[in-house]
């Protein structure tokens, strides 16, 4: 089995509150990350498909497409965006890195084809913070 | 003396826009594409503070690092971490937010702070790939 990995970012706003629960919980629980205001990140994607080289190209697969679909289904929809506002798959949920990162993941799965598995989805909020979801 | 230039790494996080009032949302857009998003977007800041002079002979320091990372952090990530900058600041009420801006009011606010007899330098990336420097030598 071969892995492969494709590295892209993108830079969004967004906060953390839970709009069930009051100010004050959400400033408890979420602490600065709940600012009403919004504030934000640079998000560092990596990700990771699996599968087997094929004989005639040496590809476990087109890196160049991707890159594309990468662009069309996730960063064209979250770079310089808010993703508590501005995001179709996002709305209704809590913009945490895991949430984000499954979300993705959501995105790229059904665009592979099948010979190709998406392995994991790793996102990077900050240089000391990021989440992996591997689809179980 | 010899002079030595000591450094100190800090970060923030903040949601920003790009937008000059004075124009049209099609200008705006035009200017600024993406940074104009009237919903904001965000980005680590990373900020690196320069400061140069001669070692203390008592001290051996050009200053006191842990008194600088308690000067930026009191008086800069105070103001900016996890805010938007247009919104949560006085500092960009009036003033758009760029790198180029933010360095300068980073600059300025220290500068205040730290003995006149040091030079002092800022460094602000906003990005890995984009960052500015305030002042110029």
């Amino acid at each position: 089995m071969m892995y492969l990995t494709r590295i892209e970012h993108f830079n969004a706003a967004h906060k953390l509150y839970n709009p069930a629960w009051s100010k004050q919980k959400n400033e408890e629980v979420f602490g600065k990350c709940a600012n009403e205001n919004w504030h934000g990140h640079n998000y560092e994607l990596y990700v990771t498909i699996k599968g087997i080289a094929d004989d005639n190209t040496g590809f476990l697969f087109d890196v160049k497409k991707l890159s594309l679909m990468i662009k069309e289904f996730v960063l064209d929809k979250l770079d310089h965006k808010n993703l508590n506002v501005d995001v179709d798959f996002l709305t209704g949920k809590m913009c945490s890195t895991e949430n984000v990162a499954l979300a993705i993941w959501q995105q790229l799965q059904p665009q592979l084809p099948a010979h190709v598995k998406l392995h994991c989805i790793k996102l990077y909020e900050t240089p000391r913070i990021y989440a992996e979801y591997f689809g179980d | 003396m010899v002079k030595v230039a000591v450094f100190r790494k800090e970060h923030f996080n903040a949601a920003h826009r790009l937008h000059n009032s004075r124009w049209n949302d099609e200008k705006n857009n035009q200017v600024f594409g993406k940074c104009n998003n009237p919903n904001y977007h965000g980005h680590n800041y990373d900020l690196i503070v320069k400061v140069v002079g001669e070692p203390d002979p008592e001290t051996g320091y050009v200053i006191d690092l842990k008194m600088l990372s308690d000067l930026i952090k009191e008086n800069v990530l105070k103001k900016f971490d996890h805010k938007n900058l247009n919104l949560d600041t006085d500092e960009f009420k009036n003033l758009n937010p760029t790198a180029e801006n933010i360095v300068k009011v980073i600059y300025t606010i220290l500068r205040q702070k730290i003995n006149q007899q040091l030079y002092l330098q800022v460094r602000l990336y906003e990005t890995e790939r984009n960052f500015v420097e305030y002042p110029v030598d």
